[in-house]
């Protein structure tokens, strides 16, 4: 058996709309080595950001097993589910979705007030990271005085500030011209390579999920096809 | 951080955040306004009446603390009065009340002027003719009287004789007995002063004249400034209870809006704190400090702005209201904006706590 920082297990998700059961998830099974970068890649609709979300703790899964670093998600209680993000899993959203009010620095230190880290001192580890994203000098800078690539690069170092088990990234190239887009997929892959930071990347991009080391494709719920790659 | 993210929010929304302190500053301006000016009125009838220099003041049966309607009580009590052990003056005064808070008070000058040492007169001099009459620096100042000029009381006109200093009676004096005939009240009396040749006797002679003079109302002056308080005005509590619930409910629906309309603009931050692993306590705290400090800049805001109200009633209508400045009541207002605001914060509060983070995410 691998060394699943991520497993998921017959995982299932039903939404209620009106009067229709929807299924989004349907008996999903997925094993991720640690220190794997994975894309997820599928059409509108197949499930990416259902699973994105309960791997991230943000839903639960109506059935099935999610075990996140041996932690086993469906349950968890809410408190729980908190204490997972503030520590275990680190976000990487399309929007960006940082604070318009906080300097670029207050976003990712906000982070680890969350995570009640803000004591400790900060590792030299992640000042390299910032080094890495190249955002060491716009770390003053309020999210509306920096370009999308580096507000982009600004919500990496938020998500792995509290060095989480896992970073999942949701589209983290959506909003992105293409150049940008190719900076901030290096910066991932670095980031991987280097730090050996297991990364979860959402994306229906070909091109963004052929930076990953795996790629699998869902459509309607359901994974297809695994492949290995590169 | 907490603290940084809650004062980054505040000034991110400038308008916002103005327009709440300034209704908050509004409604603790309202609370002090209206304590100051009880406080204030209050005083003043205080300052008036030990202005009259009197050691006992016997008032007729059934009068209130405050006011005098009438003058019941029979001129010829004040021989009575003036032969008691003790007594060296009595002075008998007439009170006319005219539209709130004024009155017009008929004295007897010479026997005033005995009790009192007499008006100082800043302009003028005494009554000269029956037709004359007396006014005090801010009632002529609001009406703009000048010696020899002529105002209208009672349906008849009258010519300003003297301005006097301010705190001795009322504002507006006449004759004592053009105001007697005037009010059908020839040989009655409101309020009957008495000085003594020693202070010190001044228990004896209450004890002597209320044993015989049960009925009446018999106070030494500092009896009566002590009664004369917020807490013994018929229906002044319950008034100041009132508006101050009335202070509370406004800062509650301020906030409330206000927070309201905070937490549906930050929907999708409040998406993004919880994605980040903020608690339901962590967002409520963030926007309960937002609060407490709306409330506390907001009643610094009330407590300035009272003295605004101060200086706009001193200058526009001096001789009609006083208020005073009350700095005991500004952690009561503090409290009562605190209220107000942390009552109209709990239902966004809880709302942007319970908000789910997908949902809020998705928000645009």
């Amino acid at each position: 058996m691998t060394d699943a920082i991520i497993r998921v297990e017959e995982l299932s998700k039903v939404f209620r709309v009106g009067e229709v059961d929807v299924h989004a998830l349907r008996g999903v099974n997925l094993d991720v080595p640690r220190g794997e970068f994975l894309a997820v890649s599928g059409p509108s609709g197949s499930g990416k950001s259902t699973m994105f979300h309960i791997l991230g703790g943000l839903s639960k899964p109506s059935s099935g097993r999610v075990t996140i670093d041996g932690k086993d998600l469906s349950v968890m209680t809410k408190t729980q589910r908190n204490d997972l993000r503030k520590r275990t899993v680190g976000f990487v959203f399309q929007k960006y979705n940082l604070l318009p009010t906080l300097t670029a620095s207050d976003n990712i230190e906000i982070a680890r007030t969350i995570a009640n880290t803000d004591g400790e001192v900060r590792d030299p580890w992640f000042d390299e990271v910032l080094d890495m994203l190249g955002v060491s000098k716009r770390l003053d800078h309020k999210p509306r005085a920096l370009s999308g690539g580096e507000q982009q690069r600004i919500a990496i170092a938020r998500a792995i500030v509290n060095h989480p088990a896992i970073l999942l990234a949701d589209e983290p190239t959506g909003n992105l011209d293409t150049k940008n887009s190719d900076a901030v997929l290096k910066l991932l892959r670095e980031l991987n390579h280097r730090k050996g930071q297991t990364i979860l990347m959402i994306t229906h991009n070909p091109e963004a999920a052929e930076f990953a080391d795996r790629i699998v494709h869902m459509r309607d719920g359901e994974i297809v096809e695994s492949p290995h790659h590169g | 951080m907490i603290n940084r993210l809650v004062l980054n929010n505040l000034r991110h929304r400038p308008v916002r955040t103005l327009l709440s302190v300034l209704a908050i500053g509004v409604e603790v301006t309202m609370v002090l306004t209206l304590v100051g000016l009880s406080y204030g009125m209050l005083e003043e009838s205080n300052r008036r009446t030990r202005g009259v220099g009197a050691d006992v003041i016997i008032r007729p049966p059934g009068s209130s603390v405050l006011s005098l309607s009438s003058a019941p009580m029979p001129e010829a009590m004040v021989p009575f009065f003036a032969k008691q052990e003790h007594v060296a003056v009595v002075a008998g005064t007439v009170v006319h009340p005219l539209v709130f808070p004024e009155s017009v008070t008929g004295v007897n000058l010479e026997k005033f002027t005995e009790m009192s040492g007499g008006f100082r007169y800043i302009h003028g001099g005494p009554f000269a003719g029956p037709d004359d009459v007396i006014v005090d620096e801010y009632y002529a100042r609001q009406n703009e009287l000048k010696v020899g000029g002529q105002m209208e009381l009672m349906n008849r006109n009258w010519r300003v004789a003297g301005i006097v200093e301010a705190g001795k009676l009322s504002r507006i004096f006449v004759d004592m007995k053009v105001l007697q005939d005037l009010t059908g009240a020839t040989g009655k009396l409101s309020q009957i002063y008495v000085k003594l040749d020693d202070s010190a006797a001044t228990a004896g002679v209450i004890a002597k004249l209320k044993a015989a003079l049960p009925d009446y109302n018999i106070y030494s002056t500092e009896e009566l400034v002590s009664l004369i308080s917020v807490n013994n005005i018929p229906g002044l509590k319950a008034f100041i209870a009132v508006i101050i619930s009335l202070a509370i409910i406004i800062g509650f629906l301020v906030v409330f809006l206000s927070m309201y309309t905070a937490v549906l603009e930050r929907t999708r931050e409040i998406g993004i704190l919880k994605a980040i692993g903020a608690s339901p306590s962590y967002v409520l705290s963030v926007l309960l400090r937002e609060t407490v400090i709306l409330a506390i800049a907001g009643s610094f805001v009330g407590i300035l702005l009272s003295y605004a109200t101060r200086w706009t009633i001193h200058s526009l209508i001096p001789a009609s209201l006083q208020q005073n400045i009350v700095p005991e009541w500004w952690p009561w207002t503090t409290l009562i904006a605190l209220t107000g605001a942390i009552l109209g914060t709990l239902y966004p509060a809880w709302k942007a706590a319970s908000q789910d983070a997908i949902e809020a995410l998705a928000y645009d």
